[in-house]
């Protein structure tokens, strides 16, 4: 075969594929959100922005919670994830990937079924709240499930590999004699950490983020399963008005809204850091 | 590694992270190593709602609901496929996930390979694609899809499933691959062809079986991804139900316990893998 023709004898079937089932139907929703009309009398194309204008004065509460959640997600991952990513590069020795097999371990179980086994253990009279409610260790009316913490720790828990995994990348390959060199120059412990080993992990942290802010935010499973009625994200308003109420304009112009909103929050966030290929960070 | 640069186990001055070690004044004591407590602490609390399932699936609860502690029984073990519906949502979680592995495999190999090896015209373009494929939210990935669904007039279910299933797996497929073809030397694949190999030939005997680790990771993942989705799912599958789906489906009525023995016999597939996995790896070194 010629070599000019191999690479696009390689990529057409994926190509074809994600262009297909990719990038037309992005483009699909885009013309969806801006057609009026209902199920029964039909969607009529009419460039109008009325969708968008409704789609953020009724759910700019649950767009912001969205933001919100996964913001305070993402942190904790960082807080969670980062000491654990530090030592199993620095000291996991041999049993690195051991290590890592075990975070991804529980991850074979369905993402539903371990959520729902959160709602079990985090109930009032569950395997953890149980115990301490009777031994009077805790207040009278105590409750975790159906509350912004329990939403935000189950988001913390399903997204945390995809905060370690990266961080931990990044400081494996990072050369210890770096960090030697800055002791060798006096730098005490804390010194060598800022100036030097968490400014190679930055990008490590940068891909982490991406990885994780952009699912919680747009995460409902976990809202719906350990948050209630009253903590709903904008992932639940998006599948309802998709798939109970068939009110597509509206749904695909939150979508859009949402997915805007993630760009904005993300470039900026790279434009802080000085990240300015977004893109690296999956290479 | 070398064992004797002195790092903090953990990041310190980050708020919550109680793996600070002491400062000791006396040097000749061994430092406790906080690091490795902490490590395992996360990991008990990545695991703790799997023993839950794990535990209770030999519960033998009174009512329908399976959050107390009644006694031990093998019961939902012996009829763990009593639920008809059970059944046909694992049969096609894991029917779609197959489907899935093969078609983004193949599909991942080409393109990895492709945008591993060679330099063409779009190359940016396709990472750009990809990119975008992998960061978008799921919650968007799904309702684009029914979007386009609706409007061509698809009826949503079995196939369209596993074309969505297969849209998000292959740029996770084609990022493995691609990674394993930049580290290959190409000059192998010269010397296949000068010993006159064809094309096909050097390909199917020397570029493939070379391939293959990434291939074969990639198509895990792409199989656990599969099995595991239930954002996308729950938009494209119409009257289709899978693993996850059902479920979701129960948690309002009461989770039957069958269920937690199937969460058990899933996490018991990646357990033998993880095993597998660290085996291969010994047997490497």
């Amino acid at each position: 075969m010629n070599r000019k023709i191999t690479p696009y004898a390689l990529v057409l079937p994926a190509w074809a594929w994600l262009a297909l089932f990719f990038v037309v139907p992005i483009g699909g929703m885009l013309s969806l959100s801006l057609t009026t009309g209902n199920v029964v009398t039909g969607f009529q194309q009419t460039f109008a922005v009325g969708n968008y204008v409704d789609a953020v004065s009724t759910y700019w509460e649950q767009i912001l919670r969205s933001l919100f959640y996964g913001a305070c997600a993402t942190v904790l991952c960082i807080v969670i994830g980062y000491p654990m990513a530090y030592w199993i590069a620095f000291k996991g020795g041999p049993y690195k990937s051991t290590y890592l097999l075990l975070i991804l371990l529980p991850f074979f179980v369905s993402f539903v079924l371990r959520t729902i086994s959160w709602r079990f253990l985090l109930s009032d009279s569950g395997v953890v709240l149980g115990p301490l409610k009777s031994m009077g260790l805790l207040p009278e009316g105590f409750a975790l499930l159906n509350s912004a913490p329990a939403v935000i720790l189950g988001l913390a828990y399903n997204f945390l590999p995809f905060m370690i995994l990266p961080i931990y990348a990044v400081l494996e390959r990072m050369d210890p004699r770096m960090v030697e060199a800055a002791h060798d120059l006096y730098a005490g412990r804390a010194q060598a950490f800022v100036r030097v080993i968490l400014p190679v992990s930055l990008p490590g942290v940068f891909a982490g983020v991406l990885m994780t802010f952009i699912p919680t935010s747009s995460d409902y499973v976990n809202a719906s399963v350990l948050g209630g009625t009253h903590n709903t994200m904008i992932g639940n308003v998006i599948q309802t008005q998709y798939l109970i109420n068939n009110n597509y304009p509206i749904a695909s112009s939150i979508t859009f809204v949402l997915m805007g909103l993630l760009l904005i929050g993300i470039f900026s966030y790279a434009r802080a850091l000085g990240t300015e290929r977004v893109m690296e960070v999956h290479a | 590694m070398s064992t004797d640069v002195r790092t903090p186990p953990a990041a310190p001055g980050e708020p919550g992270a109680p793996a600070q070690p002491p400062r000791r004044t006396v040097r000749a004591r061994r430092r406790i190593d906080w690091g490795r407590y902490y490590t395992w602490a996360v990991l008990a609390w990545l695991f703790l709602p799997i023993a839950f399932m794990v535990a209770f699936s030999f519960n033998d609860p009174a009512g329908r609901h399976n959050i107390t502690w009644q006694g031990f029984t093998l019961r939902w073990y012996e009829n763990a496929f009593a639920y008809q519906e059970l059944n046909e949502a694992m049969f096609n979680s894991v029917s779609i996930a197959l489907l899935t592995m093969l078609m983004s495999g193949v599909l991942g190999t080409l393109l990895g390979l492709a945008l591993g090896r060679f330099t063409f015209r779009g190359k940016q373009l396709t990472n750009l694609v990809m990119f975008a494929a992998i960061s978008a939210p799921e919650v968007v990935l799904g309702a684009a899809l029914l979007s386009t669904f609706l409007m061509m007039g698809i009826t949503t279910g079995y196939w369209t499933t596993v074309v969505a299933h297969v849209m998000f797996c292959v740029s996770f497929v084609a990022i493995t691959v691609r990674a394993r073809v930049i580290t290959l030397d190409p000059q192998l694949e010269e010397a296949a062809q000068d010993l006159g190999a064809g094309p096909w030939t050097t390909f199917r005997l020397v570029t493939l079986p070379m391939l293959f680790p990434a291939v074969m990771a990639g198509g895990l993942l792409a199989f656990a991804l599969s099995i595991d989705d239930y954002i996308i799912t729950t938009f494209v599958s119409g009257d289709v139900t899978t693993f996850p789906l059902w479920i979701w489906g129960t948690t309002r009525v009461g989770i039957p316990p069958q269920v937690n023995v199937m969460g058990t016999l899933l996490f018991l597939v990646g357990v033998i893998l993880a095993v597998v996995n660290i085996v291969m790896a010994r047997r490497r070194r």
